[in-house]
């Protein structure tokens, strides 16, 4: 045991003596949380729109004010010509176009309904999915408008009507940082873990005091444990200060507990560390190790739902993160977050990744070798 | 020196695939000892004291160090072990209190024992206004001299010291046979592995290894006697260079 301090103390002295290392600690989270959280969005705002009106009657410009009145619209320009508005939709003008036909007002009195043709700027087939939607609800809207207009005339009870009307639970104002912010984290936090303690390692190999420390009566959990406890704390001060800062320029909210938030970490933490031990020992250079690391990196973060929900992944990507801690990671933070989700709903993920520990763990002190 | 053994080689074999570095060695150490182990680059002599302090294990062959059957017991060796290699081996980020604090609380010694040893240790080294000073700071000489310094620290049985003054200019290689001297006169058991070869007649007996085998061990002075040499330099020459040769 006096040993572990020893050896934690040593690491300690030389995190907070390198000058690098002790300004990167916190640097590394302000910077991503200031670029990485607000720049990754899927909300729409301000999506342009240009109104071919060749009606300009009532009710057209009923619809069009409906749509000025959205929050999401921008009505850019209005023309009665086709070709105008689809040479704007080819520049870039506009993402939106929208067709009101002629007699469009007329029709609809008369004849009970009328087509309007929507066209989107889809290059960005996601984005073009929620401009779409948007403007359906606004039409619907103006429509539902019109069903009650039309309602006056005719007996109630022959007309029912599924009101649908929706809340979003958990995230109700669709605030994408929100969403976003849990995920940033769940990359400081990986980060950390993966490149901090597996470089420290393949650095004594470098400079040749692992083999002295090798030849020393110290065991191999001693040397495991000394290597994991620096960087679970310096992981989970992070992951504390990205929270801060999450707060204080996003107003990001905490519904869930705190403690649970560390306990999972810690969990998470140490199964990370073991893995970056386990990596370590297959590098002998740190360049190696990065090369390694960055591929890994890449691949837990970019599986664990991080933009797109693992459950619309193929069924092989979601068999594979079951072994994925980011995954886990990903899951938990966003649902103690955001949702509030107590012990008991994040127990199974609890023991996953419990038991991914103990397996990267074993293999770290399986591959380390105290001989050559 | 006693005649107690504290190195007992025997028939160590130590292969990698076919090519085999260290071919059928048997010699002892006694207690108290500089036992230097000479040969020309590549004749297996890292191979060999990796072996002895317990980083690689042998082919086959018998090798108890400090009493302990390196098979079996590697950890036990371990204990009983200083070592010092060619690469430099203290934290060169630490300062030399620090590197001393760590390597005296590895091998279990109680902190206020480490503090005070410390102090005398720097003190003998005349090395005091240095207690605080970062290693990477420091010149070569000043380093390797500590290292060795810590290298017996915990009082160990035995030190290995692979080429310790490679690099060294002359003075400094002079002051560092004082220490080793005063070492082996504290009863630890020297192991030391040298190019230069007016060190070797600093020790009490060399073999001397070429391609894996050991061609001859004696003291220095046997040695020039046998060889009809007056140096070991020359005696290195005419025996090590022919197998070097073939």
């Amino acid at each position: 045991m006096r040993t572990i301090l020893y050896l934690i103390r040593k690491e300690f002295i030389q995190i907070f003596r390198s000058k690098f290392l002790s300004k990167a600690v916190f640097g590394v989270p302000i910077v991503q949380m200031v670029i990485l959280v607000p720049a990754f969005t899927l909300e729409i705002k301000n999506i342009e729109v240009c109104v071919v009106d060749r009606d300009m009657s009532a009710e057209s410009r009923q619809l069009i004010s409906k749509l000025q009145g959205s929050d999401f619209f921008i009505l850019k320009h209005t023309t009665f010509s086709d070709n105008e508005a689809d040479a704007m939709l080819h520049n870039n003008q506009c993402d939106l176009v929208l067709h009101i036909p002629e007699n469009f007002g007329r029709k609809i009195i008369k004849e009970g309904g009328e087509k309007v043709m929507v066209l989107a700027n889809a290059i960005n087939a996601s984005s073009a999915q929620l401009a779409w939607n948007y403007m359906r609800g606004v039409i619907q809207d103006y429509n539902s408008d019109l069903l009650i207009e039309n309602l006056q005339y005719k007996p109630p009870s022959r007309f029912l009507i599924i009101n649908t009307s929706s809340r979003f639970w958990y995230n109700p104002t669709l605030n994408y940082k929100y969403y976003m912010l849990p995920g940033i984290l769940v990359i400081l936090v990986t980060a950390i873990g993966l490149l901090l303690a597996g470089l420290n390692v393949v650095r004594e190999k470098e400079t040749g005091t692992l083999e002295q420390l090798n030849v020393t009566p110290i065991k191999k959990h001693q040397f495991i444990i000394a290597k994991l406890v620096p960087f679970l704390l310096i992981g989970l001060v992070d992951l504390a200060f990205g929270l801060v800062l999450g707060k204080i320029l996003f107003n990001i909210p905490f519904n869930g507990s705190l403690a649970l938030l560390f306990l999972f970490s810690s969990f998470y933490l140490i199964a990370v560390l073991g893995l970056a031990l386990f990596l370590s020992t297959m590098s002998s250079t740190q360049p190696q190790y990065l090369f390694l690391v960055f591929f890994v990196v890449m691949i837990f973060v970019m599986m664990s739902g991080i933009f797109t929900p693992t459950e619309s992944m193929p069924r092989w990507a979601q068999q594979f993160n079951t072994i994925n801690p980011a995954a886990y990671f990903m899951r938990v933070i966003r649902m103690i977050m955001l949702k509030g989700s107590g012990l008991n709903d994040v127990l199974p993920d609890i023991k996953g990744i419990i038991l991914i520990g103990i397996g990267t763990i074993s293999l770290a002190i399986w591959r380390y070798r105290k001989t050559v | 020196m006693t005649d107690e053994k504290v190195i007992e080689v025997k028939d160590l074999v130590k292969k990698f695939g076919s090519f085999i570095a260290n071919d059928h060695l048997s010699f002892n150490v006694h207690r108290g000892e500089i036992f230097g182990f000479l040969g020309a680059n590549g004749a297996g002599k890292t191979t060999a004291i990796r072996i002895l302090s317990g980083l690689s294990k042998p082919s086959s062959g018998e090798v108890k160090v400090a009493g302990y059957d390196i098979y079996r017991h590697a950890e036990q060796v371990k204990r009983h072990i200083g070592y010092m290699c060619q690469k430099f081996s203290l934290y060169e980020d630490l300062t030399v209190a620090e590197n001393i604090m760590l390597y005296g609380g590895i091998y279990g010694m109680p902190g206020k024992e480490i503090k005070n040893k410390t102090g005398t240790l720097l003190e003998s080294l005349d090395f005091t206004g240095y207690r605080k000073r970062i290693i990477g700071d420091l010149p070569l000489g000043i380093r390797q001299k500590l290292a060795f310094a810590v290298a017996i620290f915990h009082k160990p049985d035995i030190v290995f010291l692979d080429e310790p003054t490679g690099g060294v200019d002359p003075i400094t290689r002079r002051q560092f046979w004082e220490m080793i001297y005063k070492a082996a006169d504290d009863g630890i058991t020297i192991f030391v592995t040298t190019h230069y070869m007016d060190e070797a007649e600093y020790c009490d007996r060399v073999s001397i290894m070429s391609e894996g085998k050991i061609i001859d061990i004696d003291s220095p002075a046997q040695l020039k006697k046998k060889y009809g040499s007056p140096s070991i330099q020359d005696v290195f020459v005419k025996i090590a260079r022919p197998a070097n040769n073939k």
